[in-house]
């Protein structure tokens, strides 16, 4: 009988189980909600790799003595497998392989899945430092400070070359790749500290392109936070920032963002929403989507704007297009205030914040 | 007697005309003699073997410490940057198809040379060209870039990249010679009664081979004019300060790496074939089954690409479908081990060097080619991406593969090649140090992979040490296994007994005499079934 507060016996051989195997592989401790299951299938692999591994071994050892060659004049027999036995034995070994595959796949799908309530932080990669900084203006580099038991999602970019934003005690890893945001999330349910390291070449520095994420309990992220502020004021929100960046770079000439159509679609409740394109199809516009369309904006149009938009490729720096994606989300949530729409004819956006 | 073979080996009172009497330096050099050409890209590719190897020897060297005291971070990436260029391009690429593959495939077909044996002399010395523009880059400074040259870092670099890439760009010229000039000979000269279905096994790797070097060079080569017009130029097609997008550079690269794999594989396994066909005195346990394969690894090849990018930014939907699709590729790889395996069954098996160095192979490459399954099992990837795992995973296909595989056949043709043999005893225990430095050398590397130490580090947190000296000290091991076998293999040259047949082997290759004449045969063969069917021949 399982009563409430008691666990189950076999709670007990699965978790000696999971150390054993996690020991002799010498994989680090399971340090985010996703890493015990990941190496369950880890596991899973690795036995039955074991097994067919000694299976062959086996089956070659009893063959080179039983089937020595007795004489020079060994003739052997002619030897014809059944079809039958050909058919199954490929069906069974590619029925497993497919059988990892849709187990590892879900997995993967859910590392690209953040929960809806995660808290979003940008890394930024560059030679050879990382720099986190939240949508409320805190940053900080080389140490990223995030509570426990809540689900984190990173938005990375680089400055310079591609990175790799790898812990490998969380089992999650993302390149950082310059012009584009890529997401990763976890969620740390015990408070310590794990190594980030780069795991793609980015120079000299590779190796020592090193980190922390500082996983606190909740009062102290909480304090943390607080100590972070300015005295006696506060930081510039990310979005706010955003606001002055797309006023200075001329965003708002084209975009509105209080509802109004013109040249450009308007920014109010534009994240998250399905937007239609002119080629049919339509996008869910995310940060991926709202950077490409920064970047890259031929790449997609949307339905019933002409195609006029210049690219800012190398106008925008990193941390001006975080800020923008930032004030863009902000309008689908109304945290900062939406400006008025401006006339076409309104004073080229030179208003230095 | 149903056998229609004629064996053209009538005991002579002298020995008969070989294709290696004319001893000139010149004749040498200038040969159009496939078989020439093969022993002149047996010492080329063996000597960059000795040179990547002894780059390794020095990267595991730095390895032994934490925080790498005997290189600086730039000489360490230079240096592990010229291991990858000459290992998978002066090396692996070309070491079967171009000296087994040169010196057998037209005597298994009966053809006296192959197709085109003045662009088959072109394409060793546009190796050759190629080979020292490389390592002319590599003393003038050499890449930091990783031997997959990946942008933005590449365009950055402060080191000199150019002459790499020109280098390597000129050395798939050669492949794409070598590769037309088998697959054309495989078409066209086959002997009188070899249908498609009789060929030897290795044949039929090397013509799948052929055909990925013939469709996947020219993809690399467009990618490698595109990152040096990119250096020197400033294009920015791959660099996104430019517009350009760095993530189209890994699709093109792997589009040609990928398959590049199987370029390396694809020959070993025919080796393999041969090499487990001859010592258990069987015909291969199901001949389409693994003729087929191959052609089937050749074409499902090229569609799994993408899986070297599950962590770049992919979409999620294409990372599942690249990783089905790499699934479907291992199965010809299972195939062909079971069939090997089934071959041995109620054979009559010779434990000789060849037949150690296939077992070692059969081991050591399902090791390589069951992580690979896993690798492919896309969450499992993102932890293992870019760490000593996958090292470790492509070690295990490349040097527990290709290389054993290279050896298993080296010593099974040394008396085909020069008409003697090696010793026995000596081969047999320096196979042992080769499998035991091996095995210590990169068993560790899976575990600092599960452990989380990246690749291409040239210092290391340090609690990834001790697994790092164990793999250094098997380097040794390795490293010593290699040079005695280098070093009898040589001595066997001159002074090893002379041999013809030495194994009773039934392959079309041993038709012939040992070393063969100058045109292969005195007459062409006739051939009625495929090789290796010793039940044929009761005695």
């Amino acid at each position: 009988v399982i009563t409430p507060g008691h666990q189950p016996p076999w709670t007990d051989i699965w978790d000696a189980a999971n150390e054993f195997y996690r020991r002799i592989l010498a994989l680090p401790p399971q340090a985010s909600s996703v890493a015990r299951k990941i190496d369950a299938l880890h596991y899973f692999e690795i036995t039955v790799m074991f097994a067919v591994a000694a299976g062959i071994a086996v089956a070659a050892l009893y063959f080179v003595v039983r089937y020595r060659r007795r004489s020079e004049e060994d003739r052997p027999p002619r030897v014809r497998p059944s079809l039958l036995f050909e058919v199954t034995t490929y069906g069974g070994l590619l029925g497993f392989f497919l059988l990892v595959w849709v187990i590892g796949f879900a997995q993967y799908v859910g590392l690209a899945a953040p929960p809806p309530d995660a808290m979003d932080v940008y890394v930024t990669g560059k030679q050879w430092m990382w720099k986190f900084s939240l949508p409320d203006g805190t940053a900080s580099t080389g140490v990223l400070y995030v509570p426990a038991g809540r689900a984190v999602r990173l938005l990375l970019t680089s400055r310079d070359v591609i990175h790799s934003f790898f812990v490998p005690a969380f089992r999650i890893k993302r390149d950082a790749v310059p012009g584009l945001y890529t997401t990763i999330w976890f969620e740390a349910p015990n408070p310590g500290s794990y190594q980030i390291l780069c795991a793609e070449l980015c120079g000299a520095g590779h190796s020592q392109m090193r980190g922390t994420v500082e996983v606190l309990p909740p009062a102290q992220y909480a304090a943390w936070l607080r100590d972070r502020m300015p005295r006696g004021g506060r930081t510039t929100a990310l979005a706010e920032r955003g606001r002055d960046a797309a006023a200075r770079q001329g965003c708002l000439r084209c975009h509105t963002t209080d509802g109004q159509r013109h040249i450009g679609p308007t920014w109010l409740g534009l994240y998250g929403s399905r937007v239609p394109l002119a080629d049919g199809t339509t996008v869910v516009a995310d940060e991926a989507y709202l950077t490409q369309s920064m970047m890259d904006p031929m790449a997609q149009i949307v339905a019933t704007y002409a195609p006029l938009m210049p690219s800012y490729q190398g106008q925008l720096t990193p941390p001006d297009t975080a800020a923008i994606v930032e004030f863009i989300k902000s309008l689908s949530n109304t945290t900062v205030a939406a400006l008025p729409s401006k006339p076409t004819s309104a004073a080229p956006g030179g208003t230095s914040p | 007697m149903s056998l229609a073979i004629r064996w053209v080996s009538p005991p002579l009172p002298t020995r008969p005309p070989s294709y290696l009497d004319d001893t000139t330096i010149r004749s040498w050099l200038l040969t159009t003699d496939h078989k020439r050409i093969g022993v002149l890209f047996l010492f080329a590719t063996s000597a960059m073997l000795a040179l990547g190897g002894t780059f390794a020897l020095v990267l595991r060297l730095q390895l032994l410490t934490p925080d790498g005291r005997l290189l600086d971070a730039i000489t360490y990436n230079r240096m592990f940057t010229l291991h990858g260029v000459i290992m998978v391009w002066l090396f692996l690429i070309p070491s079967i198809p171009t000296t087994l593959g040169n010196f057998l495939l037209p005597i298994m077909i009966g053809a006296k040379d192959l197709a085109f044996p003045r662009l088959n002399l072109a394409s060793f010395w546009i190796y050759v060209v190629g080979a020292a523009i490389v390592i002319a880059g590599a003393i003038a400074g050499g890449a930091d870039t990783g031997w997959t040259f990946y942008p933005p870092y590449s365009g950055k670099t402060p080191t000199d990249v150019v002459p790499i890439l020109i280098g390597v760009f000129v050395l798939g010229i050669s492949s794409t010679m070598t590769g037309l000039n088998f697959i054309v000979s495989t078409h066209t000269l086959r002997t009188r009664g070899m249908t498609w279905m009789r060929m030897p096994l290795f044949v039929w790797s090397i013509y799948a081979t052929s055909i990925i070097l013939v469709l996947a060079t020219p993809v690399l080569g467009m990618a490698l004019l595109l990152i040096f017009a990119d250096h020197a130029f400033a294009l920015g097609i791959f660099d996104p300060a430019l517009g350009g997008d760095p993530i189209l550079y890994q699709h093109l690269f792997w589009f040609y790496s990928h398959p590049a794999v199987y370029i390396m594989i694809l020959p070993a396994m025919g080796v393999v074939s041969e090499v487990v066909c001859a010592f258990a005195r069987k015909a291969i346990l199901s001949y389409k089954a693994v003729a087929l394969s191959s052609l089937g690894i050749a074409f499902v090849g090229f569609l799994t690409w993408g899986h070297h990018m599950f962590t770049a930014g992919m979409s999620v939907f294409d990372a599942g479908i690249f990783g089905a699709l790499s699934m479907c590729v291992a199965i010809f790889s299972a195939i062909k081990v079971f069939v090997w395996v089934g071959t041995l069954y109620r054979g009559s098996i010779a434990l000789r060097t060849p037949m150690l160095y296939f077992f070692l192979f059969l081991f050591l490459f399902s090791f390589g080619g069951m992580t690979g399954v896993a690798l492919a099992s896309t969450s499992l990837d993102v932890h293992w991406q870019d760490t000593y795992f996958v090292v470790a995973h492509f070690h295990f296909i490349m040097v527990g593969g290709t290389l054993t595989a290279y050896l298993a056949g080296l010593h099974y043709w040394l008396p085909k090649m020069s008409g003697r043999m090696y010793p026995e005893r000596l081969a047999s225990v320096a196979t042992l140090l080769v499998a035991t430095g091996f095995i210590v050398t990169f068993t560790p590397q899976f575990l600092l992979g599960n452990a989380g130490m990246p690749r291409r580090y040239a210092t290391y947190p340090a609690q990834y040490q001790a697994l790092n000296v164990i793999s250094t000290v098997g380097s040794w091991a390795l490293a010593a296994g290699l040079l005695v076998t280098v070093a009898y293999l040589l001595w066997s040259l001159r002074w090893g007994p002379r041999a013809d047949n030495p194994w009773g082997s039934e392959g079309f290759e041993w038709l012939t005499t040992s070393p063969p004449p100058t045109h292969n045969f005195a007459e062409p063969p006739v051939i009625a079934h495929p090789p290796h069917e010793y039940w044929r021949t009761p005695r």
